[in-house]
């Protein structure tokens, strides 16, 4: 299956989904007017891969702002995870956050309470 | 753009309103006013005006959790503007829609900005958002972040895209009571504002 690279712009976050390495990557910004036109293609992709996904899969989430549409977008790509790793694949969620962002990691906690996918919290120094 | 006069429009003005007038008025005369808006709100107006206030802090030397907070809150304020707006009736020498809005962004005596937006809303509308701001305001830090993940997991999501979390979010970021006010126009039109302050420490 191919592989998803996006560009980022100004308003939507650089995307790589690799199927080859089971290596899932947002970064930069996620604040779509409107989040479910751009999220749309990277769930699907997500659902093809969860029938035949790598052993283990890694989700780096590196957003440096997302807005609340995105948000609930977001929440369509964990749970696409959460089914996968119910289905016994190995998930984990690397949610990056700025030194002193609270507001970020606040955010990746509450995903984290949410969804029942092993989460990593790691702070970047800027 | 940037040094556009804000005016509030003619019917908002003759009402006795509370914070938006005299606010303004203050702002605009103690030259505060980073940028101020009244138009009608498009994704390239957003995102010059996102690019500006961005600028703007970087400037200002603004420590990065301030500009995070200024700017995520900003992104809300806006969108709700883009999303909710509805089209105002045809006034006198005017024909067709009119989905002008007004924003307004300066800096305060806090050391924090403050943001400013009017809106008209269909008065049929207006009930069932103002319970959903009454009952944000009702809520404390901890009842708040449960609200925002019961509606964020619910199914479904408003047309529009953003789900019902802009308000929640505005209010978890801020740490503050929103500060809004509707004034009816008319059966069918009420004015919505919001005035929000962000500061560092929230």
């Amino acid at each position: 299956m191919d592989s998803i690279l996006i560009e980022g712009t100004p308003k939507t976050p650089n995307v790589s989904f690799d199927h080859n390495k089971g290596a899932l990557l947002l970064k930069g910004r996620s604040i779509p007017e409107n989040s479910i036109e751009f999220y749309k293609p990277l769930v699907d992709w997500l659902e093809a891969y969860s029938a035949n996904p790598q052993s283990k899969t890694v989700c780096d989430i590196q957003l440096e702002y997302f807005n609340t549409s995105s948000s609930k977008c977001l929440l369509d790509l964990f749970k696409k995870m959460e089914n996968m790793s119910k289905g016994g694949r190995e998930i984990v969620i690397n949610w990056y956050y700025e030194e002193d962002d609270e507001d970020m990691l606040e955010a990746g906690e509450d995903y984290q309470s949410i969804i029942n996918v092993p989460f990593k919290m790691i702070e970047m120094q800027e | 753009m940037t040094n556009n006069t804000a005016t509030t429009g003619r019917k908002f003005e003759e009402r006795d309103s509370a914070m938006n007038i005299f606010d303004l008025y203050h702002r605009m005369e103690s030259n505060k006013v980073v940028l101020s808006f009244k138009g009608d709100v498009t994704s390239e107006l957003m995102a010059s005006i996102l690019n500006i206030i961005e600028q703007r802090m970087e400037d200002l030397n603004e420590a990065p959790k301030l500009r995070k907070k200024v700017y995520n809150v900003l992104v809300e304020c806006l969108q709700n503007l883009y999303h909710h707006i509805d089209d105002l009736p045809a006034e006198d020498g005017k024909n067709g829609r009119d989905r002008s809005a007004i924003f307004m962004i300066s800096l305060n005596s806090n050391n924090g900005y403050t943001i400013t937006t009017g809106n008209y809303i269909q008065t049929d509308r207006k009930a069932s958002f103002e319970d959903r701001l009454k009952r944000i305001n009702s809520l404390d830090k901890m009842e708040l972040k449960e609200l925002y993940k019961e509606v964020l997991s619910a199914d479904g999501r408003s047309a529009k895209g953003g789900g019902g979390l802009g308000m929640i979010d505005i209010a978890r970021k801020t740490g503050k009571k929103l500060n809004y006010d509707f004034a009816t126009l008319s059966d069918e039109y009420s004015f919505f504002s919001l005035n929000i302050n962000v500061e560092e420490n929230n």
